[in-house]
């Protein structure tokens, strides 16, 4: 909830990793991604590099890869693109196990497949081995502008709280019979959604206040 | 429809990240008009509204399911500006602590769901507002067509950058049908959220909705004779 806590993806360690400025880090993975990125995509030797040198950093940061393969799900939308490049491309024709599909597509599916999995690796090394305080911090030394650093402060300090109300808005809206999977009841969903807002707003009202009660006069010290 | 890293190449990656820095400071200036000193904890606030409002999931068809985007909404809600302000939040936390949508494309992400959704919808919105009967009860519909608009739009912009830095030799009418037409069925899932969303805060608190503010100061004070027996 407040400073200090680890969030979701957090996983606790004192590795060299995790000990490591948090903008040295930010810019590294940055840095590297953009070389992935770069990087040909029949190009397999260098990516097959470039995977090791990641698989080396989370060795070295000691977070197990089972921690870190299950939440690469979220890479799943894209890797449905990438089955289906092959079938929509154009261009010469091949076969893989009996099925005809576009050489070039075929290729940029796998270069998709193998660098998107390399960024999601590399994000979430960096989301696990980073307390969101920490992160801040380095995006302050980046030069990030000091009124989104506080845009993002207030963010994640709110997360867990504004999110928890929703779980709780949720848990009695299912405890009344209501699926807000459903279509059906979009209406009751949109509704508590605009009382999110409300009291979302309200709260940042409040939490305006009492900065200024306490002094605040547009910094954080 | 979160771009990860590799989708598009490094040329294009690096010209949108220019363009969302740019079209970053350009709000920061803009949202301080909006909301003057108590812009941090108040768009902060609204940021993590526009997350948990994502989280929430709808079926689109097809056993997949779609989330809100939110441009339009926050910008109806808060302003134009503050809401690329918080879009733009929303998506480097999700970049950087959540592995959501990758690091070398957080511009890319940026541009298309901060900007393009936001200033669309909000394009539209004020222009249906000037179009529609001055009434309060006509935010909402005005605030679901431009949610509608935004989604395609944005949609339309990506397919753009992907002839730009995809370089993968697929058919552009193909893809530019393909994604239009299936970024219609989430516009339509988008429209009827916000629609709703903008209609219950309408109701209950008209005066948090930045898009009803010129329509609420426009608003006479109604006098009436009432028989009293």
């Amino acid at each position: 909830m407040g400073a200090g806590h680890g969030h979701r993806l957090h996983f606790h360690g004192h590795s060299p990793v995790h000990r490591a400025p948090a903008h040295v880090k930010v810019l590294t993975l940055l840095g590297f991604m953009l070389v992935v990125v770069a990087t040909p995509r029949e190009a397999y030797a260098v990516l097959a590099a470039e995977a090791a040198v990641l698989l080396g950093v989370v060795l070295l940061s000691r977070v197990p890869l089972t921690y870190l393969l299950p939440r690469m799900v979220v890479e799943l939308p894209f890797v449905v693109f990438a089955v289906l490049m092959p079938f929509i491309s154009h261009g010469p024709r091949t076969e893989v196990l009996g099925i005809t599909v576009s050489e070039p597509g075929l290729v940029a599916g796998v270069a998709l497949l193998i660098k998107g999995s390399i960024g999601v690796l590399g994000a979430l090394t960096l989301a696990a081995t980073t307390e969101p305080q920490d992160l801040l911090r380095g995006l302050q030394r980046l030069r990030m502008p000091e009124l989104l650093v506080q845009i993002m402060g207030f963010m994640i300090r709110y997360l867990d709280v504004v999110t928890a109300e929703l779980g709780r808005m949720m848990t009695a809206l299912r405890s009344r019979g209501c699926d807000p999977r459903s279509p059906r009841h979009w209406p009751v969903l949109a509704r508590s959604l605009g009382a999110l807002f409300i009291r979302s707003y309200e709260r940042g009202e409040r939490v305006h206040l009492a900065m200024l009660s306490r002094g605040y006069d547009g910094k954080l010290p | 429809m979160h771009v990860p890293d590799g989708f598009l190449d490094a040329p294009t990656s690096v010209a949108t990240g220019v363009v969302a820095a740019t079209a970053v400071a350009v709000s920061l200036r803009g949202a301080r008009r909006e909301l003057d000193d108590r812009t941090a904890p108040m768009a902060g606030l609204v940021a993590t509204f526009v997350f948990a409002a994502q989280m929430i999931n709808f079926p689109v068809g097809a056993g997949t399911s779609g989330h809100l985007m939110g441009g339009a909404l926050a910008a109806v809600l808060v302003g134009p500006w503050t809401a690329v302000l918080c879009l733009s939040v929303v998506l480097t936390v999700q970049a950087l602590l959540m592995a959501d949508g990758g690091i070398t494309a957080i511009g890319t992400n940026i541009t298309l769901i901060g900007i393009v959704t936001v200033a669309v919808g909000w394009g539209v919105f004020v222009l249906l507002r000037r179009v529609l009967p001055k009434t309060v009860a006509m935010v909402a519909p005005a605030a679901a067509i431009a949610a509608f608009v935004s989604v395609p739009a944005a949609a339309l912009v990506f397919t753009g950058l992907f002839a730009v830095g995809g370089n993968v030799p697929v058919d552009l009418g193909a893809v530019v049908t393909a994604m239009l037409g299936w970024h219609t069925v989430i516009g339509i899932g988008e429209a009827v959220v916000t629609g709703m969303v903008i209609a219950s805060v309408v109701s209950a608190r008209p005066d948090l909705v930045h898009g009803a503010r010129p329509l609420l100061a426009e608003r006479e004070l109604l006098t009436r004779k009432v028989q009293v027996t």
